[in-house]
């Protein structure tokens, strides 16, 4: 099946209403990571994984968003994300 | 109006669901990791019972516990697993299913109705187990959707049988993998579609099929209506959901759903099923579910007075070559005897077992159940760890206080 928002057959739909009341640690790089990681799931994937990457598992993570999802993130944006990743939902 | 924003906001009425519980979902097993126990929820996906939240897009939600009291697992509490946001709801008298492929003498389209009039009709309990069910418990924690045990349901699966659809096509005698295309779909183009594949001879497998009804329903939309593929023995990521295309064809699929994910290193787990075309030096594609079992009984925590008779149960299931004995043991593992399994309902389902200890001393002990199948394997006392947290079999250690 070909993506959805080309053909515009499907909608792409928060299956269930309460997903706006996912909210991301508040701090310094919270919207850049709203921005760029909502768009093919729901944010609750970040907190989901809370604790389990470090600054080396989370880079990689953002990598494979990238370079294997498609995920639409300049390469100037990747260390700011990483760095909210690993501050807020980094191993400690 | 930009893509986020419809993302966002389109069509969110369409959806009512029954709010959220915040408070902390009971039951969850003491292995899971914070950000899992923290992110949980209960709460009902339309058509469904309240379940254990771990996403919301997509949608990826857990059985609770006390479910699998029954072995059989009710459509509207059976979990829920989507990598990719574009779910259908599609129409079950406008979809069509095609056939063919380069290995395929011809190709076909057929209907709902097809199926439901020009083939044996046929039925058959199987447990459908997503690979990566406990992986929230893998020590070290391993990212991914953090399920606890409920990634799994036991259904009677009825439909028709796949190889009786490949038969029509004709498959050539280079036939090498089936491919099955469902229509659900990525949010940008760029991400790999959900498209997997079998070895020929999994496809041939008279076990293997097309089903349409789940329980004697119709498929709920979330577990893939208005056709899936059930592939008894197998873990989920082979089950396609909202199948709409199946291809015959003469090279092995090397997308990032078959090439990258859903592999196992080779020689650690104790799988019979190989399949050849995929396989790697160093790694294979996920095969057959390996023997494990779920205790409903005693629960984590829970507290009985001297005397009280303690109940063990629960259920154990394998990759089809069926159930030959579940151990308990209150100690442990120091002692071990044989629980009473409840009849087969067929090779593919869960097996319930049980086995009461009447009055044990105060004090804190120690409930286990190791599940052994007909093929010689019995479950992991140690986890086998692997990257992407698949196939954990570890024996349940469940403390109960007697006081
Ligand atoms: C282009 C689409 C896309 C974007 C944008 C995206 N992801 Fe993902 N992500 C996916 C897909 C697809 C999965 C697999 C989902 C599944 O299997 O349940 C995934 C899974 C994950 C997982 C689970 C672990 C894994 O690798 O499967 C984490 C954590 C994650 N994403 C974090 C992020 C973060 C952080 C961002 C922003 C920097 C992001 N994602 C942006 C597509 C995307």
């Amino acid at each position: 099946m070909k993506w959805v928002a080309l053909l515009g057959l499907l909608a792409v739909v928060p299956a269930v209403a309460s997903e706006e009341q996912v909210r991301l640690q508040e701090a310094e790089g919270r919207t850049r990571a709203e921005a760029h990681c909502s768009m093919c799931h729901s944010l609750d994937y970040i907190p989901l994984n809370a604790g389990i990457l470090d600054r080396k598992g989370w880079e990689a993570s953002v990598n494979k968003m990238i370079k294997v999802m498609g995920a639409p993130i300049p390469a100037g944006e990747v260390p700011a994300l990483v760095d909210y990743l690993t501050r807020n939902y980094g191993k400690q | 109006m930009d893509r986020r924003t419809f993302l966002w906001t389109s069509g969110l009425g369409a959806f009512v669901a029954a709010g959220p519980s915040f408070a902390e979902v009971p039951g969850q097993p003491a292995g899971l990791g914070e950000g899992a126990r923290a992110s949980a929820v209960l709460e009902a996906l339309p058509g469904k019972r309240a379940l254990i939240k771990r996403s919301y897009r997509p949608p990826n939600f857990e059985t609770p516990l006390e479910v699998f009291r029954d072995t059989i697992t009710p459509n509207d509490a059976f979990f829920v697993r989507y990598h990719l946001a574009g779910i259908p709801d599609p129409d079950p008298a406008q979809w069509r299913l095609s056939l063919g492929g380069a290995a395929a003498g011809k190709s076909l389209s057929l209907s709902l109705a097809d199926l439901q009039s020009g083939f044996e009709q046929v039925e058959l309990p199987a447990v459908c187990l997503c690979s990566g069910n406990r992986r929230g418990l893998s020590s070290p924690h391993v990212a991914g959707v953090q399920w606890g045990y409920g990634a799994m349901g036991n259904a009677r699966w009825g439909g028709v049988r796949l190889r009786d659809l490949l038969a029509k096509v004709a498959p050539a005698a280079e036939a090498m993998e089936v491919l099955f295309d469902g229509a659900d779909s990525p949010v940008l183009e760029r991400t790999p579609d959900y498209v997997k594949s079998l070895p020929l001879w999994k496809a041939l497998d008279e076990n293997t099929l097309l089903a349409f009804t789940m329980n004697g329903e119709p498929l709920p939309r979330w577990n893939g209506a208005p056709v899936r593929l059930v592939v008894p023995g197998w873990t989920a990521t082979y089950w396609v959901k909202h199948l709409d295309s199946i291809r015959v064809e003469t090279q092995p699929l090397k997308n990032f759903w078959m090439a990258s994910a859903y592999r196992i290193p080779k020689g650690k787990f104790p799988v019979v099923d190989r399949f050849l075309t995929q396989e790697t030096e160093t790694t294979t594609p996920i095969t057959e579910i390996i023997v494990n079992s779920l205790l409903t009984s005693p629960l984590e925590g829970q507290r009985l007075a001297p005397g009280d008779p303690l109940l063990v149960e629960g259920i154990a299931w394998d990759g089809g070559f069926g159930i030959a004995s579940v151990d308990v043991s209150t100690d442990g593992g120091v002692h071990w005897s044989r629980a009473e399994l409840a009849p087969e309902l067929g090779r593919f389902s869960f097996r319930g077992f049980r086995q009461v200890f009447p009055g044990l001393s105060a004090g804190r002990h120690v409930v286990m159940a190791r599940a052994s199948n007909r093929a010689g394997t019995t479950q992991t006392l140690d986890l086998i760890f692997n990257p992407a947290g698949y196939h954990n079999n570890v024996v349940q250690r469940i403390a109960v206080d007697i006081v």
